[in-house]
């Protein structure tokens, strides 16, 4: 029941947010609604952890481990997101326009819907579409400040995965094609198929998971697909960003996970490998690319390509411990991402710009952005006592463990370089004498001086400080439940011991 | 038409003369320069879709199918169309495309080899499932369209043919499950008709806004975000 609830609430929620209320009816709106999505998601987890597979609707809507895992990391970001939103649209948006904010806020509402309803529906059809629904409602997300680049990112972003969803769709409906070949009785879910597999032609199956692989891939920012996230998540505002790379990538990425199983296990399997070569590919060429770039949310930006990369060559390893490792890797990638574009959002308000070589010393002009800047990419890169730390760590052990040594040195070498890239251009921002040498096109909001006070709103430390606890905590300690929930969706995708 | 084997030769060979035009309009879309043209063979193409669903229709005796190409009609021959020009207004289809990146007879050769490609893609996966004569025309033809509509949208650089390029490719896929997947979920088809509809409606909302904003819509001009 709570799963039903949940996108009836965010339908609402989109609805409400156009009310014209005043210009804190639709943020505080948005505010409740993701709250009550986040605590119906704790408890739609927790029913699973006791019972198993929650459903609301059989052959629908339903909730296994590996869902309920997404399901709750995306109504934590979306939360996240929905506090940061207040303070970060208000300031780049300006007091007078109630009808644009209004308008952010019911698209917002209508973006996380779509995202809520990819793990929650069981119907490998509808979440087709709830893919696609993602990309067209995040357009004019990204289009959002209307300049000439954000419209052409938006272009791309949708000419990209718009492609993709067709490619996709095809793949889907050639499995479709193998459940009713395999004279398997039941509706087309994920559960269905995975019992149907072993009676599907081969060569059907095999050429269904490359298309879906494909299509879905240019969504999650696979490498020769991933030219549109530099530049959408550049030009979308920063709680978007948050929401493209902490929930839209992962979730698109679990659907591609989920036909895992429709594999005879092992590392040897036609699908292991294809996840391991596009894996690596997508983590050593978003690595080299972090070394070169001049823009920190695009920085960023190739960052989620590299953890996507370091995800799915562990997802394709094809182990019980690999694929626990790429679950851990999921949740601390979509905090820490989110702890980043928060930190980047921040800095970019600190300083209107987003060039890196312009920025010095930020840690002097805004201490809270440049701290959290500093412990996000330290986060973000790898480094010990975080979240991520932990998932790679389990990756690359794992692999070892099953003597995979070669794509697990390939792998080492891109996370090393990748370290190295991040906190080569964030030390360069952070630390240094105060400076922001401003280059005309690349300022933003209208503004050619440094502001005089540089306080950030208290919503946008709120939802700072609301990510990085678990970004360290998680880092530290692994709740039980968490633990539980992890290793049952790793169980999902059906490794070998 | 008492003869079912006349019946089934009859309705395999106007299935497979639908193809074979579906096919051509596919060509078509990857080499024609006017934009109005374009759009009037996207429209073209989506009838043939409708009529080869009612054709499998009749032949399997499926409600079901009936609906799809009503569906087909309702969304991609009627609403598309209306949607298309009202938001991106008629002077982006007015002109001719000038400049592709690659010449139109050269694009045609790339065309054929991608026909002959899909073709050698689909009949291994055919002949495992053992598939029925409907299935044999439509499921190359469709992965044709598909990766055709791929291709123009990454040669063309006009914003309208790129469109057009991405709803085509829904077609093919459409075509092939029209023949490979006719009973699936009632409400899978409905969404899937309002989601293509979404498509054209915010692909051509954003078509308007680059339109107003950059005075054109050659977005393969765009190159202001890249690496330097």
């Amino acid at each position: 029941m709570e799963l039903l609830i949940i996108l009836i609430i965010c339908a609402v929620a989109a609805a409400l947010s156009l009310i014209p209320l005043g210009k804190r009816f639709a943020p505080v709106v948005t505010l409740l609604a993701s709250l009550v999505v986040f605590a119906l998601a704790i408890l739609a987890a927790l029913a699973n952890l006791r019972g198993g597979e929650v459903v609301a609707v059989r052959d629908w809507i339903s909730c296994d481990s590996l869902s309920a895992l997404i399901l709750l990391l995306a109504a934590f970001v979306g939360l996240a997101a929905a506090i940061f939103s207040w303070g970060y649209i208000n300031a780049i948006v300006g007091a007078g326009d109630d009808r644009k904010i209004r308008r952010y806020y019911s698209r917002f509402n209508l973006f996380l819907l779509s995202l809520l309803a990819i793990p929650l529906f069981s119907n490998v059809a509808i979440v087709w579409i709830a893919v696609e629904l993602t990309t067209l409602f995040a357009v004019f997300l990204v289009s959002f400040e209307s300049t000439p680049q954000a419209l052409e990112a938006a272009w791309k972003f949708i000419v990209l995965t718009g492609m993709g969803a067709a490619l996709a769709l095809f793949g889907i409906l050639l499995l479709y094609w193998g459940l009713s070949l395999a004279h398997h009785p039941g509706a087309f879910t994920w559960a269905h198929l995975v019992a149907a597999a072993p009676q599907m032609p081969s060569t059907l199956r095999n050429t269904a998971f490359l298309f879906i692989l494909i299509g879905f891939g240019a969504k999650v920012g696979l490498v020769p697909l991933h030219t549109w996230i530099p530049e959408a998540y550049s030009q979308a505002p920063s709680p978007i960003c948050t929401l493209l790379s902490g929930i839209e990538t992962s979730a698109v990425l679990y659907c591609i996970l989920r036909l895992l199983p429709l594999f005879p296990s092992g590392a040897a399997s036609r699908a292991g490998l294809w996840f391991i070569v596009f894996g690596l590919i997508s983590t050593g060429v978003a690595a080299f690319l972090m070394l070169k770039t001049k823009d920190f949310k695009r920085l960023f930006a190739f960052s989620t390509v590299e953890h996507m990369g370091i995800i799915m060559v562990g997802a394709g390893l094809g182990t019980f411990a690999a694929h626990f490792g790429a679950m851990l890797q999921i949740v601390a990638h979509s905090l820490t991402k989110s702890l980043c574009f928060f930190a980047a959002g921040s800095t970019l308000m600190a300083t209107g710009t987003r060039n890196i070589p312009a920025i010095r010393g930020l840690i002097r002009i805004s201490p809270l952005a440049g701290i959290f800047l500093m412990v996000g990419g330290l986060a973000i890169a790898g480094a010990p006592p975080f979240a991520v730390f932990l998932g790679e760590f389990a990756i690359l052990k794992s692999g070892v463990a099953s003597g995979q040594y070669l794509v697990i040195g390939l792998l080492a070498l891109f996370i090393g370089v990748a370290f190295f890239s991040i906190m080569y251009q964030i030390n360069q921002m952070v630390f240094g004498s105060p400076d922001v040498i401003l280059i005309d096109e690349q300022s933003l909001f209208g503004r050619s001086t440094l502001p005089r006070r540089n306080i950030l709103p208290w919503t946008c430390i709120a939802a700072l400080v609301v990510t990085v606890i678990p970004v360290i905590v998680l880092g530290v300690y692994l709740p039980d439940q968490l633990y539980l929930l992890l290793h049952n969706a790793a169980a999902v995708l059906g490794g070998s011991r | 038409m008492s003869d079912p084997n006349l019946l089934l030769s009859f309705l395999t060979k106007l299935n497979a003369l639908t193809g074979g035009v579906f096919l051509l309009v596919a060509f078509g879309l990857v080499a024609i320069r006017q934009m109005l043209t374009c759009l009037r063979l996207y429209v073209f193409q989506s009838l043939l879709l409708a009529i080869s669903a009612l054709i499998l229709g009749y032949f399997y005796g499926s409600i079901h199918l009936f609906i799809v190409a009503g569906l087909t009609i309702i969304a991609k021959v009627l609403l598309i169309p209306w949607l298309l020009r009202h938001t991106v207004g008629y002077e982006s289809y007015a002109k001719r495309e000038i400049s592709q990146a690659i010449n139109i007879p050269a694009s045609l050769l790339i065309a054929l080899a991608i026909t002959v490609f899909a073709y050698y893609i689909a009949v291994p996966m055919l002949a495992a499932a053992g598939a029925g004569r409907f299935a044999w025309v439509n499921l190359p033809i469709g992965l044709a369209c598909l990766i055709l509509g791929a291709f123009a949208v990454t040669v063309r650089r006009e914003a309208v043919p790129q469109l057009l390029g991405i709803l085509a490719m829904e077609n093919g896929a459409f075509l092939a499950g029209v023949a490979i997947a006719p009973n699936l979920p009632l409400f899978a088809e409905l969404a899937a008709a309002f989601d293509v509809l979404i498509i054209a409606l915010v692909m051509g909302l954003l078509t308007m806004k680059i339109h107003r904003t950059l005075g054109k819509t050659a977005v393969g001009e765009l190159i202001a975000l890249k690496e330097d």
